[in-house]
């Protein structure tokens, strides 16, 4: 008898099921990114040694109460308005006595700037929902990306958002992202709630 | 002279679909690799804040979660309802975030060290008590560099 060779099979429907793997890994995988707000805790302080004292016109009191309700340095607050009051104080663009002292630095690409010694103190209550602390912690965050913007808007003709992307692929715009940077520093300090309730 | 005379209708040669699976199979594997399936199953309930100013994190792999909020309802019978954290696969106190990311820091490259960042990923309903604990924490384990995790959004209501 002859030998028979094995009859081929057929490869016309490879296609089709790589294809429906494929389908399947592209409609799973996620391309989701984290987004958020990015902040700095402080440093932990032994506990010997007393912080340095700060002038009372340097600090800038947010607290949101355990009925998240605002008191801005006091008195009780609008969190519409809490925007360019945070400008205001950093900004200090009348010298005026009881908003932060302004040391001229030094910078880099901007030349001498006036960067202010103002610190947002953002202090909370254990009973404040996180919802509410995000709402301010944005508005803060939304103060310093304006001042950024119109400094940088001033100085380089580009908004400091602009300028961070164009500096992901030139250094001479990364440059000035850090002159900015150094000339606004995001100063918020988010305090223990404990220091809150001996107010 | 009529050696290179047309015959006639000749009809297109068909194109070969026989590298066709070849092409397929490579961008299977392109995305076999790429894909990372969800690094942990969620425990908690964790309905993120909208924030305007919420900004893009960078570099995945610098990045560790730490999940809080309430517990899923079937956990719910044996943790209570109360808020908790979440740190990798399993519900965990305050006080294990600080070996936690030591173990977190011990993972990364020496040189990627002061990059890491902890994503505090964080139902809106929660109180702030819970997240001012694991905020010493993180003091006392000196990782400064932390994210609210939110939600980008065009315009608060």
């Amino acid at each position: 008898m002859a030998k028979r060779s094995a009859p081929e099979i057929n490869t016309g429907s490879m296609a089709d099921i790589a294809f429906l793997l494929l389908v399947f890994f592209l409609v799973t995988t996620t391309m989701e990114q984290d987004t958020g707000i990015q902040r700095k805790l402080p440093e932990k302080q032994p506990e010997n040694i007393t912080p340095p004292e700060v002038k009372r016109r340097n600090v800038f009191i947010v607290l949101v109460n355990r009925n998240d309700e605002l008191l801005v340095n006091g008195e009780p607050g609008d969190i519409n308005l809490l925007k360019d009051r945070v400008k205001e104080f950093i900004l200090n663009p009348r010298n005026s006595e009881d908003l932060p002292e302004k040391t001229p630095t030094v910078i880099e690409g901007l030349g001498t700037y006036e960067v202010s010694k103002g610190v947002i103190s953002l202090q909370n209550d254990r009973l404040t929902s996180f919802e509410k602390y995000m709402q301010v912690q944005d508005v803060l965050t939304r103060a310093f990306n304006e001042l950024r913007n119109e400094l940088a808007s001033a100085k380089f003709g580009k908004t400091f958002d602009e300028l961070q992307i164009l500096g992901k692929t030139n250094p001479d715009y990364d440059k000035k992202v850090e002159a900015i940077k150094k000339a606004i520093p995001i100063s918020i300090s988010e305090a223990e709630p404990k220091q809150t309730k001996s107010r | 002279m009529s050696r290179f005379k047309k015959k006639g209708e000749k009809s297109l040669p068909g194109i070969s679909t026989s590298s066709l699976p070849d092409i397929v199979f490579m961008l299977l594997f392109f995305f076999m690799v790429t894909t990372k399936m969800k690094e942990v199953t969620l425990k908690v309930v964790v309905r993120k804040p909208d924030a305007t100013q919420a900004s893009k994190l960078e570099n995945k792999s610098l990045i560790s979660n730490i999940y809080i909020g309430k517990p899923l309802p079937r956990y719910q019978s044996q943790y209570g309802d109360q808020p908790l954290l979440q740190l990798d696969d399993a519900f965990a106190k305050p006080k294990d975030v600080v070996p936690w990311v030591l173990q977190e820091i011990e993972k990364t490259a020496e040189f990627e060290r002061s990059k890491r960042t902890v994503s505090l990923k964080v139902d809106r309903e929660v109180k702030m008590g819970i997240v001012t604990d694991v905020k010493e924490q993180l003091r006392e384990a000196n990782a400064l560099k932390i994210n609210y995790s939110a939600r980008k959004a065009a315009i608060l209501e």
